[in-house]
C-alpha cells in the first residue's frame, strides 16, 4: 500500500497540475535567467581567451602591489556581501523583517563598496595610460578585454545594488516576502560567482611573474 | 501546492489601451507578434523583389524607382551598394522579425498556454515587455533605412571587419550599422526574456494530467526552441556588445592589424574577424532551428489531425526534436569551412553536421508513416503541412552536400547555399507559419478563411518557390556568385542570365500570390464564415474552448487531461477522435498512449 503511494507520487510530479521542481515561477525564471546570463559572460570570456591565445606577446603588466592586493580586497568585499545576503535570506525565512532589511542593506553597502574600489582601481590603471583603446605594454586588446569584461561585471553589480534596494523597500512596505529576497539572493550570488572567474582570468593571469 | 501552480489570474482588462495595446493577455500578445511579423514579411518580400529586378536586368533603367529611392537608383539603375543594403535588410528582417517572431512569439504565445491548459504565461507582464522590446527593436531596424548612408551592407551575419570599421568601409556602415547592432541587441534581450517565460510556463503550469508525454508536439517544439533561444541569444548579445565597442569605443576585438580599406590605412590591430564568426554562428546555427522547429511541430500536429491518425512514433518525435536542438549547438563551424578553420575541427564539425541527418530522417519517415493509410482531408492547412515535409526534404538533402568540407569549399560562395537555406529555413519555415495560420485562424479570430482561395495560394506558392530555388541550385553548381549584384560582370556568368530572368519571373508570380493570402486574411477577419469550437475535429485543448477563447482561456474551468495529444481512430471510442479531456475509455486492447 505504502509502496503504491510512493510510486504514484513519483508519477504525479511530472503529471501536470504540480510544480515539478517544487519551485515557484519566479524562482525558476531567475534560474533560467542566470543560465542565460552565464552564457553572455562565457561568450565574453571565450572571446578574451581567443584573442589572448592568438596574440603571441600578450602583456602581463600587473604587480602584486597595488593591483593584486586591491583586487583581493575587492574579492573579499564581494564575498562578504554574499555572506550578508545569506543572512538576509535566513532572516527573511524566519520572518524577521528588521534584520532582513538590515542584512540586505549591508549587502548593498558591500556591493557599492566594490564598485567604489573598482572605480579607484580603474582610475589607477588609466593614470598609467591603460584605456579601452590602448596601453603602454602591448596589444590594445589587453585594455579592451580588461575594461570590457570588468565593465560588464560592474554593470551587473550596479544592477544588483539597485535590485537589492528595491527589494529592501518592498520588504519594508510588506509587499515582498521571503521568496523575493531569496530570488534576489540567487542573482546576487551569481554575480559574485562570475567575479570568481573574472578575478583569476583577468587579474591573476596578467601578473608579471618576473624573470 | 496546486494553488501556486497557477499564477494569480489577472482580471479581464476593460480599457482599450490595456486590452489591445499594453495587454498582458498571452493571446493578444500573440496576435501582436503575428501582425508585427506580417508587416516584416511583406517588407522583406518587397526588398527581395527589388533585388530580383536588378539581377534579371542589370542594365535596365527604372526611372520611377529613382523617384522612390533617389540615392539607391541613381540614373534609374540600382547601385551595387544599394543591392547589398537590400540583401542585408532582407536577411535580417526575415530571420529575426519573421522566422523567429511569427512561429514562437506569435503562435507559441497564443497556443502554448492553451495547449497545456494554463490560463496565461507564467510572467504576463514580462511577456508584454518582450513584445514591446521586439517592437522597439523593429523600429530601430527600420530606422536604418532612413539615416545618412542608408541601411548597412554587411549582410545579416554582419561579418567583421566590414561591420566593425564604420563609414570608411562603405555606405550604410556608419549609423546604419550602429542601428542594426542596437536593434539586434534589443531583440536578443526580448527573445531571452520570452524564452525563460516559455520554459517556466511549460514546466510549471501544465494542467492536471498533462504529463510531458501527453503534450502536443507543437508544445515540445516551442519548448525546445525556447531552450535554444535562452542559450544562444545571450551569446549574440555579448558579440553585439563587443562589436559596438569596436565601432564606438575604438577597440579592435574584430579588426586585425594592417587593414587597408577604401585606400585608408586602418590603425587598429590585434583583433580577429574569425572571433566574430565563432560568436555569431554559435548563435546563428541554433537560430536556424529556432526558425524551423516550430514548423516541425505544426506539421506533426496538422498531419495527424488531417490524416485522422495518431502521429507515428510520438516518443521518437520528441527525442528527435531534442536531438536536433541539442546537436544544433555543436555544428556552428560548418558555416566557417572557408574561413581558415583547422582541417581537424572542420572534420569534427562536418561529422556532427551530418549526424543531424539522423533525427531529421526519423522525423521525415514518421511524417510519412502518419500519412500512410490515413483518411486524409486535404484542407489548405494540410496542404501546407505536406508542402512543409516536401520542402524539408528537398532543402535538407542539400545540407548533406554542404556539410562536407570538400564540397562546401567549392560551393560556399555560390547560389547553392542560398538555395539550400531558403528552401529549408526560409520557405519550409514559412510553410509552417502558413499551415499554422490556416489551421488556427478560426480559433484566433472566430472566423474561417476561404478554403478555395487558400488552396490557390498554396499551389501558386508551392510551385513558385520550387521554380525560384531549384534553378538556383543549378546556378550555384555552375558558379553563380552570391552576395553579388553584377551578374553580368564575369564571362562565365553570362550564360546563366536566362536562369536569372526565369527566377525573377517566378519570384514575381510567387510574391503576387501572397496578395491572395493577404486578401483572404483580411476578408476572413471580417467576413469569414463563423467558426465553431472545433472545426477540424482535432483533439488538443485549444479546441474545447470558444473561438476565440475567453480571457482566461477556458471560462473558469479547471481541466483534467486523460489522453495523449493525437488519439484519432481509437477503437471503442464514440467518434473517430478522442479529445484530450474526454473521460478515459474502457478499451478491449489497452495500450497506454502516454
Amino acid at each position: 500500500m505504502a509502496d503504491a503511494r510512493v510510486e504514484n507520487t513519483g508519477l504525479q510530479v511530472w503529471g501536470g497540475g504540480t510544480l515539478p521542481y517544487s519551485v515557484s515561477h519566479i524562482k525558476l525564471g531567475m534560474w533560467l535567467f542566470i543560465v542565460s546570463d552565464a552564457l553572455t559572460f562565457s561568450a565574453l570570456l571565450f572571446g578574451y581567451s581567443y584573442v589572448r591565445i592568438s596574440t603571441p606577446d600578450w602583456p602581463t603588466p600587473f604587480h602584486f602591489w597595488p593591483t593584486v592586493v586591491f583586487a583581493t580586497l575587492m574579492t573579499a568585499v564581494l564575498l562578504s556581501s554574499s555572506l550578508t545576503m545569506v543572512l538576509a535570506v535566513n532572516a527573511a525565512q524566519r520572518g524577521d523583517r528588521k534584520w532582513t532589511i538590515r542584512w540586505i542593506l549591508w549587502t548593498a553597502f558591500f556591493g557599492a563598496a566594490f564598485i567604489v574600489l573598482h572605480g579607484l582601481e580603474w582610475m589607477g590603471l588609466m593614470n598609467q595610460g591603460m584605456t579601452l583603446t590602448g596601453n603602454p605594454w602591448g596589444t590594445p586588446l589587453f585594455g579592451a578585454t580588461f575594461f570590457g569584461i570588468t565593465g560588464m561585471h560592474m554593470f551587473h553589480v550596479f544592477t544588483g545594488v539597485v535590485y537589492l534596494l528595491a527589494i529592501a523597500g518592498g520588504v519594508a512596505r510588506k509587499r515582498f516576502h521571503s521568496e523575493h529576497v531569496e530570488v534576489c539572493g540567487l542573482y546576487w550570488h551569481f554575480v559574485d560567482l562570475v567575479w570568481m572567474f573574472v578575478f583569476p582570468l583577468v587579474y591573476l593571469l596578467s601578473v608579471d611573474m618576473g624573470a | 501546492m496546486s494553488d501556486s501552480a497557477h499564477p494569480a489570474v489577472h482580471p479581464a482588462p476593460t480599457t482599450f489601451i490595456r486590452k489591445w495595446v499594453f495587454s498582458t493577455d498571452h493571446k493578444i500578445i500573440g496576435i501582436q507578434y503575428y501582425f508585427l511579423a506580417l508587416v516584416a514579411v511583406f517588407t522583406g518580400l518587397a526588398l527581395s523583389v527589388l533585388m530580383r529586378l536588378r539581377l534579371a536586368w542589370p542594365a535596365e533603367s527604372w526611372p520611377w524607382l529613382e523617384k522612390i529611392f533617389p540615392v539607391g537608383f541613381e540614373g534609374g539603375v540600382m547601385s551595387p551598394e544599394f543591392y547589398l543594403a537590400m540583401l542585408t535588410m532582407h536577411g535580417t528582417i526575415m530571420v529575426f522579425f519573421v522566422l523567429t517572431t511569427a512561429p514562437q512569439g506569435g503562435f507559441g504565445n497564443y497556443f502554448l498556454p492553451i495547449q497545456i491548459g494554463a490560463h496565461d504565461m507564467a510572467f504576463p507582464v514580462l511577456n508584454m515587455l518582450s513584445f514591446w522590446v521586439t517592437f522597439l527593436s523593429m523600429g530601430v531596424m527600420f530606422a536604418a533605412f532612413f539615416v545618412a548612408g542608408g541601411a548597412p551592407i554587411s549582410g545579416w551575419t554582419a561579418y567583421a571587419p566590414l561591420s566593425a570599421l564604420g563609414e570608411v568601409a562603405g555606405p550604410g556602415l556608419g549609423s546604419g550599422q550602429d542601428l542594426w547592432i542596437i536593434s539586434i541587441a534589443l531583440f536578443c534581450v526580448a527573445s531571452l526574456l520570452g524564452a525563460l517565460n516559455f520554459i517556466t510556463t511549460v514546466l510549471n503550469m501544465r494542467t492536471k494530467g498533462m504529463s510531458l508525454m501527453k503534450m502536443p508536439l507543437t508544445v515540445w517544439t516551442w519548448f525546445t526552441t525556447a531552450i535554444l533561444a535562452l542559450l544562444s541569444f545571450p551569446v549574440l548579445l555579448a558579440a553585439g556588445i563587443l562589436l559596438l565597442l569596436d565601432r564606438l569605443g575604438g577597440t579592435s576585438f574584430f579588426i586585425p592589424a594592417g587593414l587597408v580599406v577604401s585606400d585608408t590605412v586602418i590603425e587598429n590591430s590585434g583583433g580577429s574577424p574569425i572571433l566574430w564568426q565563432h560568436l555569431f554562428w554559435f548563435f546563428g546555427h541554433p537560430e536556424v532551428y529556432i526558425a524551423i522547429l516550430p514548423g516541425m511541430g505544426v506539421a506533426s500536429q496538422l498531419l495527424s489531425t488531417f490524416a485522422r491518425k495518431p502521429i507515428f512514433g510520438y516518443h521518437a518525435m520528441v527525442v528527435a526534436i531534442f536531438a536536433i536542438g541539442m546537436l544544433g549547438f555543436f555544428v556552428w563551424g560548418h558555416h566557417m569551412f572557408v574561413s581558415g578553420l583547422s582541417p581537424f575541427s572542420a572534420l569534427v564539425f562536418s561529422i556532427l553536421t551530418l549526424a543531424i541527418g539522423v533525427p531529421s530522417a526519423i522525423k521525415t519517415f514518421n511524417w510519412l508513416g502518419t500519412l500512410w493509410g490515413g483518411k486524409i482531408r486535404f484542407t489548405t492547412a494540410m496542404l501546407f503541412a505536406i508542402g512543409f515535409v516536401s520542402l524539408f526534404v528537398s532543402g535538407g538533402i542539400t545540407g548533406l552536400f554542404l556539410g562536407q568540407t570538400s564540397v562546401d569549399v567549392q560551393l560556399h560562395d555560390t547560389y547553392f547555399p542560398v538555395a539550400h537555406f531558403h528552401m529549408i529555413m526560409g520557405v519550409a519555415a514559412i510553410f509552417g507559419i502558413f499551415g499554422a495560420t490556416y489551421y488556427w485562424f478560426p480559433k484566433m479570430f472566430g472566423r474561417m478563411l476561404h478554403e478555395g482561395l487558400g488552396k490557390l495560394h498554396f499551389w501558386l506558392t508551392f510551385i513558385g518557390v520550387n521554380a525560384i530555388f531549384i534553378p538556383m541550385h543549378l546556378m550555384g553548381i555552375m558558379g553563380q556568385l552570391r552576395r553579388y549584384a553584377e551578374s553580368t560582370e564575369f564571362k562565365f556568368m553570362e550564360p546563366l542570365q536566362p536562369y536569372q530572368e526565369f527566377v525573377t519571373f517566378a519570384a514575381f508570380v510567387t510574391a503576387a500570390a501572397q496578395l491572395l493570402f493577404l486578401v483572404n486574411f483580411v476578408w476572413g477577419m471580417f467576413k469569414g464564415k463563423k467558426a465553431t469550437e472545433n472545426p477540424w475535429e482535432a483533439t488538443t485543448l485549444e479546441w474545447i474552448t470558444a473561438s476565440p477563447p475567453p480571457h482566461d482561456n477556458f471560462g473558469g474551468r479547471e481541466l483534467v487531461v486523460n489522453h495523449g495529444a493525437y488519439e484519432y481512430g481509437v477503437p471503442d471510442a464514440p467518434r473517430d477522435y478522442v479529445m484530450q479531456t474526454d473521460p478515459p475509455i474502457a478499451r478491449t486492447s489497452h495500450r497506454d498512449a502516454g
